[in-house]
């Protein structure tokens, strides 16, 4: 059987200020008729240039500089800009990751999937609208017809990627490329639209390549995995002999690093760095963090005013009732103690952790602080308060958390500077470097400003700025969201073991269940505001109660053990 | 439509502010209105007598009312030249404006739009760079400076335009008043003669505005484009395999004027103060001279009623301007 | 990985690895001095404006030492002459050497852009920051009055204010600086608005930073780039907006030396064919403007290289 898609001795080049840049070099990529290739890769890989290259549509920056892509024997890189745009969207189709900016804003979805229809010659003027309604059917969209006349606006992130499939598969092309399809989607929307993608190219016996860093996302859906790293291709196996016995040295560091139910902490690392398993947790008995009742509401906006209602056509303005972010929550820390805090986007997770942080105040409910009541302090005036050394927060994104005007060293010195006790330059400095030493941060890199250092090493600056004067709890908002997952692994055993050292409690906030489980004692739930399951991490995991918490788990895709 | 009565609401404000600012540089005189009108030779008694009569004796909220309630009836005091109402004169003259710069709008719209979506669709291609310096050129050109070269150039070497002073010459006769613009009036009167006389001395000015408010655009078009061109929807609509024509013209054009509509707001605001100059150059009787010659001779009340006019004139071009954006995007409807 | 990076590398070349990092950081002035001859340099465009703005410099500074005529001086006999190597750029209709006066109102001009660009920045760059960054009552405020000002056209509002405060230079900077308040104010304002619930000026309040010490410590310094460049670029303008008032005939008084007036005095000899009189001053005042918009584009691809235009 000779294969669809070809690729041979690719290589892209990048022309930049410092020269020419090899982004992928000389690899080779085969996908057969019917079969799901997963093309799997760390940020920088090249696994998404590949695509453009075969695709043809790489920036004015961006060439084709050595290789062929064959294509049903059609060698794509010497077709013709014509032959490609005719090719394009009939016989191979991309959907991108963030469906919702994908998509022209200000053309309605319908009329969209319309454009490609009539492009090529699937339907002409009398029936392209009935056969974009149908796409939208297919790609599961209810109410079809009044969807055909929505703006991507009015859609969720989801339903936009349907959208994005539809407009894919309106042509029924032979390759479906996917270029990170539900990043940035939730775990339960990220099933839903992988399942539909894989549904319909079976259906149609289409080829797909998934491109993903996801190792998981890629065992359950693909036939085939090719792993890049750098530009290039370490391994091309079949998905499960690399699940089962990865042969190259970096998809094992990959394997180990992504976690899974069953892996430890320690197991996450490369095996000539693994420590010593981490002492067990001291947790006493003596309540931290006492929170009763929390709810935070904000006013509606908007959301009953739309256009359609303004001429009656929608339902009557309901009255305005505010929205409730955070719905009476009630939750405890010990001393010594994680606790996860999942969800979904919107369940309410971030705004529950910025009232603990004390950045926002809650409308009614009450937060102590080992006996004070910190929740009666204004977050206002919460700054100057005695207790604001006592509570810190490790923050989602480290480049954003880091003010691009001050080194790593001047970062970390802030808090020490304004809560601290410490006098003088060189004391100062002393204690910068005490801490970077205790978050593994290179002494060397300290002057460095933060466009200067990897992701890896401003989380590291993030961390030692967030314990530089040893708080008593510490908030972990995603700490590790925007790092590639080696890097995470790294990062997390990090906390432990910070945690460990210093005696200080969690609450560490995610949406995946697999890395809050590594790292905590006790996990709560959250969903639409409220606390739907509580429970140790095992329990929560191995037995949930709720239905959602179910969902939730099933949803998280992952290699196989 | 409500969107529409909304975005009427938030104007009031607007009016407000431009009626009280407009009523603070009447009253911030330095010098004493009173001793100005009554003449240098006056005495204090008469001097005191004109204070009473203009009102300037009461406290600043009774003028303020004063001054709402002359507004609400059309009073805008009387120019000292000609002893005519203002706003009289404004009316007969505001035609006269208006086709100056209307028409250097539409010429330099039609030049700065295809201008900067070929500039950026061929990003470092010749086309763009003679875009980059046009723009830039544009934007540092004094438009009385402009148009004094014009003058130099096609009347006084080439001898192609006529002499710069108004808007018919002399021998001719002006069309019957119909829209108030002459290019207009003659066709419609059927006078070929006067409509070829009318655009021969509009040309000029016209284009001297056209080449002050074709930089703005241009460069914001291409900026815009540009940014529209490497958005990802354009990268969807490309792997789609639209064609180019449609990807460019279909997609990203229509996109991209969200910015530039906006942009207009800020080039009528160039457009209106620049055509006071322009007027000045090629003395054309439109408003904007009207109030330069009222400077001239002090004549306070002229000038007040041109900004007060100006000013009610351009809140009513950024409402349309609005209105047009609400047309082309469906995310501000759903705002408003 | 974040869909930051991914697209970073579809756009554009892939980031770099961290390792290619500069090993040496480059601190403080002196790495900004570096990047801007890497710029002045890599860009001939930025190099030639920087030239230009020294020259413009050294004229509005030694013009009036250096100047072969004095200014005011007349001389009936040498009325309205052509450009000629006593002459360079001719004389007027009273046999004012025009060279010697386009040299001397160097100074004038650039005095009246520069007070108003500065007046503008302190104000509407303080009212800004303030507006986005506490939001609120402050931020109504200082809108409306942005709003009310954007209500007029700006150059006929600069007209209003000159003719009621009086015809003085002071005037003319004073209602620049006004009409431009607007721009600084917003921009500001968007600037501020975007980083008040930034990262790292949560961070900020963490560590037990008041509000206004995040305000001077993160947000000013973060913003100051931008209104640098918007400065250099809103000088051209203020420059173009003084000279169009006293070419109308508000603000700088003949004999006064000025661009703007000098061009009007000229503007009635083009009809007759004397176009020195206007054309050097009218030049003088392009060029000039010129830099300033060169120079700004410059220090934008200074600051932010990606957005470039």
């Amino acid at each position: 059987m000779s294969a669809l898609l070809d690729v041979k001795g690719l290589t892209v080049e990048f022309a930049t200020r410092r020269g020419t840049v090899q982004a992928v070099k000389r690899i080779d990529l085969e996908v057969a008729r019917g079969e799901t290739v997963g093309v799997v890769g760390e940020s920088g890989s090249g696994k998404s240039v590949t695509s453009y290259a075969v695709m043809r549509i790489l920036d004015r920056a961006g060439r084709i500089a050595d290789g062929s892509v064959a294509f049903s024997g059609l060698d794509l890189t010497a077709a013709s800009e014509r032959q490609m745009t005719d090719l394009r969207g009939r016989e191979i189709s991309m959907i991108f990751q963030n469906p919702r900016m994908a998509l022209n804003p200000i053309r309605k979805v319908g009329r969209q999937i319309e454009d490609v229809l009539r492009r090529h010659a699937q339907a002409g003027s009398m029936d392209a609208r009935a056969k974009a309604i149908e796409m939208l059917s297919q790609v599961k969209i209810a109410r079809p017809e009044e969807r055909y006349h929505a703006y991507p606006f009015e859609l969720s992130g989801g339903m936009c990627q349907r959208i994005v499939i539809a407009l894919a598969l309106a042509c029924r092309p032979q390759l479906l490329i996917a270029d990170e399809p539900t990043t940035g989607l939730d775990v339960t929307t990220q099933k839903a639209v992988m399942d539909l993608v894989s549904e319909l190219t079976r259906a149609r016996g289409m080829s797909t390549i998934l491109i993903t860093h996801d190792l998981g996302l890629a065992a359950a859906y693909c036939d085939k995995v090719v792993v890049m790293k750098k530009g290039e291709v370490v391994e091309t196996a079949a998905a499960r002999e690399v699940f089962a016995a990865p042969k190259d040295d970096y998809t094992r560091r990959l394997m180990r690093a992504t976690p899974r139910p069953g892996s430890t902490l320690r197991g996450l690392l490369p095996p000539e760095i693994a420590a010593a398993p981490n002492p067990p947790a001291t947790v006493t008995g003596e309540v931290l963090l006492k929170v009763e009742n929390l709810v935070k509401e904000y006013p509606r906006q908007g959301v009953s005013k739309s256009w359609a209602q303004m001429f009656g056509r929608g339902p009557a303005a309901e009255p305005e009732t505010p929205f409730r972010a955070v719905d009476g929550i009630s939750f405890e820390i010990r001393r010594g103690e994680s606790l996860g805090l999942v969800g979904e986007s919107g369940c309410g997770k971030s705004t529950t952790s910025m009232m603990v942080m004390r950045l926002t105040d809650p409308t009614s409910g009450a937060i102590t602080l080992g006996g004070d009541d910190i929740g009666a302090i204004p977050a206002r005036s919460f700054a100057a308060s005695k207790h604001r050394r006592r509570i810190q927060m490790v923050f989602q994104d480290p480049t954003d958390s880091l003010n691009p005007r001050f080194t790593a060293v001047r970062a970390i010195a802030d808090p020490l500077m304004r809560m601290g006790s410490l006098k003088g330059r060189d004391a100062l400095r002393a204690r910068c470097e005490e801490l970077a030493t205790l978050v593994g941060l290179p002494l060397d890199l300290l002057d460095r400003f933060p466009h200067q250092l990897s992701g890896g090493q401003k989380a590291r600056v993030g961390i030692a700025r967030a314990i530089a004067l040893d708080p008593e709890l510490v908030i972990l908002d995603e700490p590790t969201a925007a790092l590639d997952v080696s890097v995470q692994a790294v990062v997390l055993n990090l906390l432990d073991d910070l945690k460990a050292k210093l005696g200080m409690s969690y609450l560490f906030v995610s949406h995946d269940l697999h890395v809050v489980r590594l790292l905590c004692d006790r996990v709560i739930v959250m969903r639409q505001g409220r606390i739907v399951e509580e429970g140790t991490s095992e329990k929560v995991l191995e037995a949930p109660d709720a239905a959602y918490t179910r969902e939730l788990i099933a949803a998280i895709p992952h290699p196989p053990v | 439509m409500r969107a529409i009565a909304r975005r009427l609401v938030t104007i009031v404000p607007t009016l407000i502010g431009v009626v009280i600012v407009t009523f603070l540089l009447t009253r911030v005189l330095p010098g004493d209105p009173a001793a100005y009108f009554a003449g240098p030779t006056a005495d204090q008694a008469s001097i005191d007598q004109i204070r009473a009569a203009l009102g300037l004796d009461k406290p600043l909220p009774v003028q303020f009312l004063a001054y709402v309630k002359d507004l609400a009836t059309g009073t805008l005091g009387a120019a000292l030249s000609t002893g005519q109402p203002v706003l009289n004169e404004l009316k007969a003259r505001l035609p006269a404006s208006a086709e100056l710069t209307l028409t250097a709008l539409l010429i330099s719209m039609s030049i700065a739009i295809p201008l900067g979506i070929l500039a950026a669709v061929k990003e470092g291609s010749f086309i763009d760079h003679v875009c980059r310096v046009v723009t830039t050129a544009g934007v540092s050109l004094p438009v009385f400076f402009t148009g004094l070269l014009f003058v130099y150039v096609f009347y006084y070497l080439l001898g192609w335009a006529p002499a710069p002073v108004g808007r018919l010459d002399v021998y001719f006769s002006e069309p019957a008043r119909v829209t108030g613009f002459f290019t207009i009036d003659s066709l419609i009167a059927g006078d070929l003669e006067t409509f070829r006389a009318a655009l021969a001395q509009l040309a000029l000015p016209a284009a001297t505005l056209a080449l002050f408010s074709l930089a703005p655009i241009a460069r914001m078009t291409r900026a815009s484009m540009l940014s529209v061109l490497s958005s990802e929807f354009i990268r969807t609509a490309r792997a789609a395999g639209l064609r180019s024509r449609t990807v460019i013209l279909g997609y990203a054009f229509r996109n991209a004027m969200l910015p530039v509509v906006t942009t207009l707001g800020m080039v009528f605001s160039f457009l209106l103060g620049a055509n006071v100059l322009v007027e000045k150059v090629f003395a054309w009787p439109g408003v904007g001279s009207f109030a330069v010659e009222a400077l001239i001779q002090s004549d306070y009340a002229p000038v007040q009623g041109f900004v007060l006019a100006m000013a009610l004139l351009y809140v009513a071009l950024n409402l349309t301007i609005d209105l047009l954006y609400g047309l082309i995007d469906p995310r501000v409807r759903l705002e408003a | 990985m974040s869909n930051v990076d991914i697209s970073a590398a579809v756009v554009s070349p892939p980031p770099a690895e961290p390792a290619t990092a500069p090993a040496r950081p480059a601190v403080g002035l002196a790495a900004a001095l570096g990047h801007a001859r890497y710029v002045a340099t890599s860009n001939p465009v930025t190099g030639f404006a920087f030239a230009l703005f020294f020259l413009i410099v050294l004229a509005a500074i030694l013009g009036p030492a250096i100047a072969p005529y004095d200014p005011y001086a007349s001389d009936t006999s040498a009325a309205l002459a052509p450009p000629s190597m006593a002459h360079w750029f001719g004389t007027d209709q009273v046999g004012r050497d025009i060279f010697s006066r386009v040299l001397v109102a160097t100074r004038l001009d650039l005095i009246i852009a520069v007070a108003s660009v500065a007046l503008v920045f302190a104000l509407g760059g303080f009212a800004g920051i303030c507006a986005g960054f506490f939001g609120g009552w402050t931020d109504r405020i200082m809108s409306r009055i942005s709003d009310t000002i954007m209500a007029f056209p700006l150059f006929v509002l600069a007209m209003g204010i000159v003719a009621a405060l009086g015809n003085t230079v002071t005037n003319i900077v004073i209602a620049t600086a006004i009409v431009n308040f607007p721009l600084y104010q917003r921009i500001a304002r968007a600037e501020a608005n975007i980083r008040r619930e930034a990262g790292f000026v949560q961070a900020a309040r963490l560590t037990g930073n008041s509000e206004m010490r995040i305000l001077l410590t993160q947000i000013l310094p973060n913003i100051m780039p931008i209104m640098a460049v918007q400065m250099s670029l809103t000088m051209g303008y203020a420059i173009l907006n003084a000279a169009g008032l006293s070419f109308i005939g508000l603000g700088v008084k003949p004999p006064t030396p000025e661009w703007g007036i000098m061009v009007a005095e000229g503007a009635g000899f083009i009809i007759s064919g004397e176009w020195w009189i206007a054309l050097f001053p009218g030049l003088a005042l392009m060029i000039a403007v010129f830099c300033f918009n060169l120079l700004g584009d410059g220090l934008r691809d200074i600051i932010d290289p990606q957005r470039r235009t």
